[in-house]
């Protein structure tokens, strides 16, 4: 047993030695010789070339040389389509052989040939063995279904193993059902609307039984499934769930976990002043800990799992905050999350032992985590109000440290105490100025600065440490320079008398020699602001921030309601919909938690607070870098944001709000500036530089400039193309066909007109379209119900739907059609735009738009001109909409608006876009971002369509 | 489902690799299939395998791809995925895939897996089809997954292995004999301890596992009874005259347990019953949990002084806590020593103390000590002048030992075996019961 020599071989000629091998008579020889080449193809050699000599080892009762061959075909039918055809007959003979493990092994091997010639020689023995009387050939038969779905879906339907996949979920051997419910739910998962699983009671209580039979892995394939099911009422939401709760006690994680979800989703239904809603709470808390004794990697999945589930039921696990500290040996990923749920779970309870540990962690070694834990000790900090003064002297005994990263990271998350609790620990100023040389970090540096700024008039050197940073200036991140024009113009509404020159300098070097816009803008409406009316300005730099939410970086509600429903699954681990990281139409469907039972408004008890808090007020949870357009520009306007305000309130933006020159220039100068005049000749006019829009009434274009995408008109009349000849009578022996495409409501129909020019009446008209690119098919016969006499044009709508087979045409909205009637068969082909595909609703969520455009790769953008497109942005956005293009947001930046738009195709593709119109310029430019790159082009030309017509 | 399942060795050479599904490779473009898996074989490879950072995640998303890796010695284990995948059931799997090639050809290294490798691809044939975990379990694997063939089966043969790969009892087989019906039973424990440097208890917990070797005739039906406080306090109500205080005290109270597949749940979920048809050899048939009334068996008391910026002195006292008929054995200590100590002495009462350089710490080993008595190691550190600003973070100070009873308390009450259609009874069977505790986790901070 020295198998390893296979993979030694590397010599040249080997390829002609293995034939000969493989030819060989001797038995031995030729198994010796599939060993060699299956070695070579696990380490990546091409042996596709023995293909013919290794298919004609198949025939053969050495089952272990069989399955060595089958191994082979597997990997390399698809490379030589033609000669797999040549294994057919052996599989057809061992689908008919008396041993049910033969039978299997080849209905098994053959789904696995992905070629679509074998697919019509698999479908007989399929049948066969789908009611084979040995339960390991059904089970094994049931896979199969799903594999040849996946090679082609059309012949599966036509065949009828759906329905036969049906019935197998009233097999009486546990293992076929599980096995047939897993099928069915990949095979559903591409279908989202077909309702193939038809959950209803009476299926779910099949399911329920084979639950407590079946393998491990089957529980898991039908608690998946159960948790798709939407129950009628809570009654009977409860008995499935107490049909569910025994398996909390399974040896398999996996098991639990799938456990878990039906019951977090049914939960829902629950009247929350049943008993048994409390019992069933206090039943989950126990399987989840024992969670965290498995392997790492399980924990670690267990652990986002429980991030969810503590953010949307806290009350589970609110005593259980010791099995979350961190273990020395515990790997950094583990680490890292349990930190995340201790924080959660941090309450005044319990904040001590918290504090505890977290001061232990700041010590160790690894400096992702010691980075978290100290963050964490501020997020306490801001949490349990009782606890902040220990958490500030935990910080301070840090800072003491010396230790570069820790310090950088307490001064972070000390300026957002200072937010949270003003007037309280400015004591501590003093200790963190004398760390002003040690940061180096973008982050720290503008915190620091902001702490300077906002305390100027506590510091006494404050202008001699904001003019240190000053000198470096052009060499700061643009997040540090934003931060330090800030403070410097806070300190100078402090103190004017001693820091003119500072302020000076600073609006200089922002407006004039630097390039990034949003320094220049911000420079610039200081600049006006300053030397307009002081009092104003005053009122706005130093206006009183708004409060900094508690709970930072939650999930979003919608989306943390879908992610319970994927507990367990990769989205749970990864916290993001599973539309984000799969292709195509899998997964696209979202999810969403059932309704609570009885009354329409949910009533929380007062324990679960919290968690009616976040759902009720999505706003303030929001994480602050999920506003759309800022990151997506990169403006990086605000300071830190750890657990900072969104973006509006912080001071750049706060300006939107007021009229800034309004009134302005004739309110008195205060007279608690007493520098007034000094500043006349400081500020007396903005330098030439300024660009000229400055000078045009600027409350417009800042109002522009600010109009966040805020109201978008209504939609104006849907666009549709004209007729067009589709086939013109010369063709099609005296029918012409000139037609067009609509879609109204959701429901897309092709408009023809035929007109009979021939000379004898046309009866029995059929239509039939070819395999396209989103599978439109008609969804109904042609009605054409009067025969056609010559000379007549008959009007007729076809509904079509998308579900029909899929084909790539060339170029992607062709559509190939057969019309017969009484005479022939013409065929002809159209292209339809492809806004009959958008859906209506395209409208991405903004979180969802800024997610999806970072997240596909940059090589699937593609980018167009519209020329000679005389519409301003807003009748550009209300065409667009009329057919499912959506505008998410809208930006101005100097004089050009930014549209950002997204559409989504039937077959669930999203396409999103950002048009861009320049006032006064007729040609747009139109980036397009899609995960198919191949619709970009129909796009644009749709776009380009709608927009000129 | 899994799309894909590779095995590297530690350079990142494939070993094994089994593809289920085309999408993991790169979409249908290219013809060439063996061309396309090298790219997410690669990404594997190139991204974690050879990742100079340590393991960030075990599981990774490269290029829209997710890898999910466990690592055993040398050997890399990946499964690959396109779709949302049930990702507890992917490691499970993968964890369980680990166990049928350990019960099959031993430990899992390279030049094993080099050697079965044909059996390797036949398993997961069996094990995992287009990316559906199917029956795992050895004991039924083994009855036709043998590298011998199966030309010699009957026909009754055949359909019995089939009946048992899908059946309801899908972990043993009919027709077991044996001449002597015997039964061993293991309680193993592992005490797990956090304790802050004043002995302080921060989080202190008990795992066990009742792992059983049955070698019993037929398909026996079980009954397994402990001194869970829920049982035995419902008992108590119904004999009433039972003293309260006494049963309180020998019952315990389990947080929460978890059975083999053999266990029928929703018994257990309804009267607390455990019963079972049980594997045949060994098996785990149950893990739980337990925080309340631990007995720890050995409490540190750490002293670490600096003297100076050169030396340390430490001072490690432990003391054992349980009966002093008892023996603990296998006691290690060890205490961690900074990164910049150029020499240590050290002095104990009791067993042998070295310094290894290697390990950065003071290695304590003592063979046996009896309940309720004490030792002490005290040790001089000197260390090299720094100027590492960061100071020392002080991992905490772990010990190693076994005692011979269960530190949650817990008892086995009795094991009964019903095998009606064969005539021996409870009392034909022989039984053993073993207790063992071991140290889990067992820290001491300093």
């Amino acid at each position: 047993m020295t198998d390893s020599k296979y993979f030694t071989t590397t010599k040249k000629g080997e390829i002609f030695e293995l034939k000969a091998e493989l030819n060989s008579d001797k038995k031995e020889k030729k198994k010796e010789a599939v060993k060699k080449v299956i070695a070579s193809m696990t380490v990546g050699k091409d042996v596709s070339a023995l293909f013919p000599d290794v298919v004609n080892c198949m025939q053969t009762d050495n089952l272990e040389l069989k399955k060595l061959v089958y191994l082979y075909l597997m990997n390399y039918a698809k490379s030589q389509p033609d000669m797999a055809i040549m294994a057919v007959n052996t599989f057809v003979k061992d689908c008919e052989d008396p041993n049910p493990l033969i039978r299997a092994l080849a209905v098994r091997t053959m789904g696995c040939i992905r070629v679509d010639k074998i697919t019509e020689y698999l479908c007989e023995p399929l049948r066969k063995c789908l009611k084979d009387e040995d339960p390991y050939v059904r089970k094994t038969a049931a896979v199969c279904v799903a594999k040849l779905h996946d090679i082609n879906a059309q012949l599966v339907e036509d065949q009828g193993f759906l329905d036969t996949l049906k019935d197998l979920i009233s097999d009486s051997n546990p293992m076929v059902v599980a096995n047939a419910v897993a099928a069915l739910s990949e095979i559903a998962e591409s279908h989202p609307n077909s309702n193939l699983l038809d959950l209803n009671p009476q299926t779910i209580n099949k399911l329920l039984t084979a639950l407590n039979e079946c393998t491990e892995w089957g529980q898991i394939f039908i608690l998946d499934c159960l948790a798709n099911y939407t129950p009628r009422d809570d009654r009977e939401s409860q008995s499935i769930c107490e049909r569910v709760t025994p398996r909390l006690s399974h040896a398999n994680s996996a098991v639990v976990l799938s456990a878990v979800k039906v019951l977090m989703k049914f939960m829902e239904m629950l009247p929350k002043d049943l008993d048994y809603y409390g019992t069933l709470l206090k039943k989950l808390a126990p399987p989840l800990v024992t969670l965290l004794s498995a392997e790492p990697e399980l924990q670690y999945v267990a652990l986002r799992n429980i991030n969810l589930i503590v953010q949307r039921r806290p009350e589970i696990l609110k005593h259980e905050m010791k099995v979350f500290f961190v273990k020395y040996n515990d790997p950094i990923y583990v680490k890292l999350e349990k930190l995340d749920i201790m924080i959660r779970l941090a309450s005044q309870a319990n904040i001590a032992q918290v504090l505890a540990e977290l001061k232990e962690y700041a010590t160790e070694v690894d400096v992702d985590f010691v980075r978290k834990a100290v963050r964490a000790i501020g997020r306490c900090a801001i949490k349990v109000e009782q606890s902040a003064e220990r958490c500030v002297s935990t910080l301070l005994d840090l800072i003491q440290t010396k230790v570069n990263y820790v310090v950088q990271e307490a001064i972070v998350v000390i300026k957002d105490i200072f937010r949270k609790y003003p007037n309280k620990y400015e004591s501590v100023i003093a200790t963190l100025c004398e760390n002003l040389d040690s940061l180096d970090e973008p982050e720290a540096r503008a915190a620091m600065i902001w702490i300077v700024g906002e305390y100027a008039e506590r510091i006494d050197n404050a202008d001699e440490l904001l003019e240190s940073f000053l000198e470096g200036f052009h060499d700061e991140s643009t997040q540090v320079q934003l931060q330090l024009l800030t403070a410097i113009v806070k300190l100078f509404l402090k103190k004017p008398t001693e820091t003119q020159e500072l302020v000076q300098q600073v609006l200089s070097l922002a407006t004039q020699d630097s390039d990034n816009p949003d320094l220049r803008d911000r420079g610039y409406i200081y600049w006006r602001l300053l030397s307009t009316d002081p009092v104003a300005a005053k009122e706005v730099v130093l206006a009183e921030k708004p409060l900094i939410s508690e709970e930072t970086d939650l999930i979003e509600p919608t989306l943390l309601e879908e992610l319970i429903c994927h507990i367990g699954t990769l989205a749970s681990v990864y916290h993001k919909p599973p539309s984000a990281f799969v292709e195509g139409s899998r997964g696209v469907q979202h999810k969403r938690l059932p309704g609570s039972a009885g009354s329409g408004e949910s009533v929380e008890s007062p324990d679960t607070g919290s968690a009616a808090g976040v759902s009720e007020a999505p706003p303030a949870v929001i994480p602050s870098q999920g506003d759309l357009l800022e990151d997506l520009l990169n403006l990086d306007l605000t300071p830190p944001t750890t657990t900072g305000p969104p973006p509006p309130a912080s001071s750049g933006m706060q300006m939107g709000a007021m009229d800034l020159l309004g009134g302005g220039l004739d309110s008195l100068l205060g007279g608690d500036l007493g520098g007034g005049p000094a500043m006349g000749t400081g500020f007396g006019a903005p330098p030439a530089a300024m660009p000229a829009s400055f000078n045009v009434p600027v409350s417009g274009g800042l109002d522009d400039l600010f109009d966040l995408g805020g109201g978008v008109g209504m939609p104006m009349g849907v666009f549709n193309p004209p007729k067009t000849v589709w086939l013109p009578a010369m063709k099609a022996k005296g029918l012409e066909i000139s037609g067009t495409f609509v879609r109204r409501a959701g429901v897309i129909q092709m408009e023809m007109t035929l007109t009979n020019k021939a000379m004898s009446v046309m009866t029995d008209f059929a239509i039939q379209f070819n395999r396209n690119s989103f599978g439109l098919a008609p969804a109904g016969p042609l009605q054409v119900l009067t025969p056609l006499s010559p000379n007549q044009s008959i009007e007729a709508a076809l509904p079509l739907s998308t579900v029909g087979p899929v084909m790539k045409m060339e170029p992607l909205n062709n559509l190939q059609v057969a019309v017969k009637n009484n005479i022939d068969v013409f065929y002809f082909s159209c292209q339809y735009p492809i806004s009959m595909l958008f859906a209506e609703d395209g409208k991405m969520e903004r979180q969802v738009f800024l997610a999806t455009w970072k997240d596909i790769p940059n090589d699937n953008e593609s980018q167009f001109q519209i020329k000679d497109c005389h519409l301003n942005s807003d009748a550009a956005s209300n065409k667009l909409q009329g057919s499912n293009i959506f505008t998410i947001a809208k930006r101005t930046v100097e004089g050009q608006d930014m549209l950002y738009q997204s559409m989504k195709l039937t077959n669930g593709i999203w396409v999103l876009a950002e048009l861009r119109v320049q006032a006064g310029n007729p040609n747009y430019t139109i980036s397009l971002k899609c995960r198919a790159p191949e619709v970009s082009q129909c796009v644009f030309q749709n776009y380009e369509m709608v927009l000129k017509n | 489902m899994i799309g894909g399942l590779f095995i590297y060795n530690h350079k990142g050479e494939v070993l094994i690799s089994r593809v289920y599904r085309d999408d993991i490779g790169y979409v249908s473009m290219e013809q060439s299939f063996g061309w396309k898996m090298r790219n997410a074989v690669d990404a594997f490879r190139v991204n974690v395998i050879h990742a100079r950072q340590q393991v960030r995640s075990p599981v990774t998303n490269i290029a829209r791809t997710s890898f999910f890796h466990v690592k055993r010695s040398n050997i890399w284990l990946a499964a690959v995925t396109k779709q949302n995948v049930n990702a507890a059931m992917v490691f499970e799997f993968l964890y369980k895939m680990c166990d049928v090639m350990t019960a099959y050809f031993g430990k899992i290294s390279e030049e094993n897996i080099k050697n079965n490798f044909v059996l390797i691809y036949e398993l997961l044939d069996e094990i995992l089809d287009f990316g559906y975990p199917q029956n795992s379990e050895t004991g039924a694997l083994k009855t036709f997954i043998t590298q011998q063939g199966i030309k010699g089966q009957t026909k009754e043969e055949q359909s019995q292995i089939t009946s048992q790969v899908t059946g309801q009892i899908g972990w043993r087989r009919e027709g077991i004999k044996y001449r002597r019906n015997e039964l061993f039973l293991d309680v193993l424990e592992s005490v797990n301890l956090l304790m802050s440097p004043q002995g302080q208890v921060l989080s202190a917990h008990v795992s066990g596992r009742v792992v059983m070797k049955s070698y019993l005739s037929g398909m026996p039906e079980c009954k397994f009874g402990m001194n869970d406080k829920i049982v035995i306090d419902k008992q108590g109500k119904g004999a009433a005259s039972d003293d309260a205080g006494k049963s309180g005290k020998q019952s315990i109270a389990i947080d929460d347990c978890t059975f083999h597949q053999c266990v029928r749940l929703s018994k257990f979920d309804s009267e607390r019953s455990i019963s079972f048809i049980p594997p045949d050899g060994e098996y785990e048939l149950m893990r739980y949990r337990t925080t309340k009334d631990i007995i720890l068996p050995f409490r540190v008391i750490p002293l670490v002084r600096e003297v100076g910026r050169t030396k340390l002195e430490v001072k490690v006292v432990i003391k054992s806590n349980f009966k002093p008929s008892l023996l603990a054995q296998k006691i290690e200590v060890r205490i961690p020593t900074p990164l910049n100590t150029s020499g240590v002495q050290v002095i104990c009462m009791k067993g042998k103390a070295k310094y290894k350089a290697s390990e950065n710490a003071i290695v304590w080993k003592i063979k046996r000590m009896a309940g309720m008595k004490e030792s002490q190691i005290s040790a001089e550190i000197e260390l090299l002048p720094t100027n590492d600003k960061k100071k020392w973070a002080r991992p905490p100070i772990s010990m190693n030992f076994e005692v011979p009873f269960a530190p949650s308390g817990l008892k086995v009450r009795y094991l009964k075996v019903f095998e009606s259609k064969l005539n021996y009874s409870d009392h034909d069977v022989i039984k053993w019961v073993r207790y063992i505790g071991r140290s889990g986790i067992y820290e001491t901070r300093c």
